[in-house]
């Protein structure tokens, strides 16, 4: 009897152990599994969502940081966005966030980033620790620190770089601002993209590399048929990271406070002066909304770059 | 097509290990030849520095009269199939084949044509569109093979060609690598850690042992008459028993029995002297009673081979195995005597071959 009735009834337990294992692991139910999560996603909805929404419903009012309009904002639709887009200084700040992350983040960290891990991939010893203690030293320092040193460095009468070259007087920062903000970001940021790549390239089979060159191939042609095929989707999201990092990054004002005379007045530093510093913060939520817009397109085209890969 | 000669060659890495100690070695033209060892002996080494992945530290490598030590990989003109076959999993089958080609600067439509030509002898015609990863291992290292055979090298190196392959399929491919040597005749180097894979298919082969060549000759030769207890036991599917003996007189003392002296080593012999006795299980006689010469004990152990069995006899606390035809294998416990065959048992002193 025992043994006619006890197979089923291990079918049944090993079905539901089964189940329970794809579905919840843990074994907490949905219950305490969400009080597990919900402060998480309090917080979250608290410091993230709700000021995203917020500045979306600020981009349609004519709010300001003082005055009438910050006591009683009015709603004003799509004027501000109207108004951004009929603004050269927008457009002015938008050609140059394009220079500043085609500059400083796709060619200056991608190129510098995947040389200098290129370069180091078979070497031990001093000079890689030397050489990626030095880039990653870059970016791990905070970026008021690295700001001041830049400023030091570049300064026209007392700066390191005019006594190193020998021509004191000449003012960097004014004659090249938009040089020296990519100059600045591209040595803060290859960092990330020596040490992504550096992982990466320890991911191509050697065997594919040697193949290659049994065939007689040279270093280009070995880059190009077995390293960037394999590392494609690395490039692809070290370029989406960057991107988005450098499109939204503040510290160019740290250096050139967006000038002179707006010269280096980038999206990010533009949003800040025309919100906090003249106030108008609906006008700098519209712009902010675009920025928004901006990196929504510029994420989906490399995440479907991603997965065309198939 | 072209022979392979190597002077003097020495390989230290950085660190001091030595992996190859100055290595000569003659491969003629058209051979198929084995390198077979333990891992860690050198015998990859030996072979990337054939193909120059590796810079020799000493002596030198002549590829058919010509001296190639110093040539980039690229410039040598031999091809190699790798252990995983190396095939790049962005290009088709057609592409891979004909990648060779394409460095070396053949128009699009010649390197094609060459590609579905080789494709074709090796029974690709249908997969020339599939990537590597729709490929069974089979069907993947026919690829490799056919991306070597486009090359037209002067000579090709494989590098463990069956080792990806699962057991059944290494047969087939051992089978199928041996034919397709033979048809091109183009000198062929391989490696493998397999004793077996090196007998079956190499013409000739050379064992090595921590950077040195220990033994080389046809696999018959080396199989048979190995050079010295390493050889002897890295070589055959069931080990080669040796046991200390004794010369006594006309006959030896091995394992407390007395057994003959062995054709080859008859008049070498001096009373009295320490000696290595080595059979192979395949080379002994089993029999339920005694007889002159024999190894006797009690059955310890009994293994089915299949066709054979594999029997272990305690002699004197000395463990000698025998294989015996099936239908005639013996119980654990049995007394059993192994008389070793004499024109095929052998004499080792300090290690080597007398």
């Amino acid at each position: 009897m025992a043994q006619a009735t006890s197979p089923p009834e291990v079918v049944k337990e090993d079905e539901r152990t089964r189940r329970g294992y794809s579905s919840d692991a843990a074994g907490l139910g949905n219950l305490r599994a969400g009080a597990f999560v919900a402060p998480a996603l309090l917080l979250i909805a608290a410091f993230l969502v709700f000021p995203a929404l917020w500045v979306l419903y600020l981009g349609l009012t004519n709010y300001r940081l003082t005055g009438a309009a910050a006591a009683e904002p009015q709603f004003v639709g799509l004027a501000n966005l109207l108004d951004a887009v009929s603004n050269p200084t927008f457009w002015n700040s938008t050609w140059l966030t394009l220079q500043f992350v085609l500059g400083s983040a796709v060619i200056g960290q991608v190129v510098l980033g995947f040389s200098i891990a290129w370069m180091l991939r078979d070497r031990a010893g001093p000079l890689k620790r030397l050489v990626e203690g030095l880039v990653i030293l870059a970016w791990i320092l905070p970026s008021a620190v690295v700001s001041f040193l830049w400023v030091a460095l570049l300064d026209r009468d007392g700066g390191t770089l005019n006594a190193l070259l020998g021509i004191p007087g000449f003012p960097w920062l004014l004659d090249h601002p938009m040089l020296s903000i990519i100059v600045f970001n591209t040595w803060r940021g290859t960092a990330f993209s020596m040490m992504l790549y550096g992982a990466a390239l320890g991911n191509v089979p050697p065997s594919h590399l040697e193949s290659a060159r049994l065939a007689g191939a040279s270093g280009w042609q070995q880059l190009r048929d077995v390293v960037f095929p394999h590392i494609r989707g690395h490039i692809l999201t070290n370029l989406l990271l960057i991107s988005l990092w450098t499109f939204n990054d503040f510290s160019p004002f740290l250096i050139t406070a967006g000038g002179p005379d707006g010269r280096s007045e980038v999206l990010a530093v533009h949003v800040y002066k025309v919100a906090l510093q003249s106030g108008e913060l609906g006008y700098g939520a519209a712009v902010s909304t675009i920025i928004l817009l901006i990196n929504l397109v510029v994420a989906v085209f490399y995440l479907r770059l991603l997965r065309s890969k198939k | 097509m072209a022979a392979i000669e190597l002077r003097g060659l020495t390989k230290v890495y950085p660190g001091g290990v030595k992996a190859l100690d100055s290595l000569d070695l003659d491969i003629p033209d058209g051979e198929f030849f084995a390198l077979l060892g333990p891992s860690g002996c050198g015998k990859t080494t030996l072979l990337r520095t054939i193909a120059g992945l590796e810079t020799a530290t000493g002596g030198a490598v002549v590829i058919g009269d010509r001296d190639v030590t110093g040539v980039q990989p690229g410039g040598r003109d031999v091809a190699m199939v790798f252990q995983d076959y190396a095939l790049f999993p962005h290009m088709d089958v057609t592409d891979n084949i004909a990648y060779p080609l394409r460095i070396k600067k053949v128009a699009k439509g010649a390197r094609r044509e060459k590609a579905e030509e080789v494709g074709a002898r090796l029974g690709l015609e249908r997969l020339m569109d599939r990537r590597p990863g729709q490929l069974s291992g089979g069907q993947q290292q026919r690829v490799a093979l056919a991306r070597v055979m486009a090359t037209q090298a002067q000579a090709f190196l494989f590098d463990e060609p069956l080792s990806n392959l699962d057991a059944r399929l290494r047969l087939e491919a051992r089978t199928f690598l041996k034919k397709l040597q033979r048809e091109l005749g183009v000198t062929t180097v391989f490696v493998t850690h397999d004793q077996a894979e090196a007998l079956a298919m190499a013409d000739r082969m050379a064992v090595m042992e921590a950077g040195h060549i220990r033994q080389i000759g046809t696999p018959a030769e080396v199989f048979q008459r190995p050079a010295n207890t390493f050889v002897a036991g890295f070589i055959g599917s069931t080990p080669m028993n040796l046991l200390d003996g004794a010369v006594r007189g006309d006959t030896l003392e091995v394992a407390g029995c007395k057994v003959s002296v062995p054709a080859s080593a008859e008049g070498r012999l001096t009373g009295g002297e320490k000696i290595v006795y080595g059979v192979r299980p395949e080379y002994m006689a089993y029999s339920a009673g005694p007889a002159e010469g024999a190894l006797s004990g009690k059955v310890a152990i009994v293994e089915n081979l299949g066709a054979s069995h594999l029997v272990t006899l305690d002699v004197n606390d000395v463990l000698v195995q025998a294989v015996v035809p099936e239908g005639s294998e013996p119980a654990v416990g049995d007394d059993g005597h192994a008389l070793p065959r004499r024109d095929r048992a052998l004499v080792y002193r300090d290690g080597e071959l007398v």
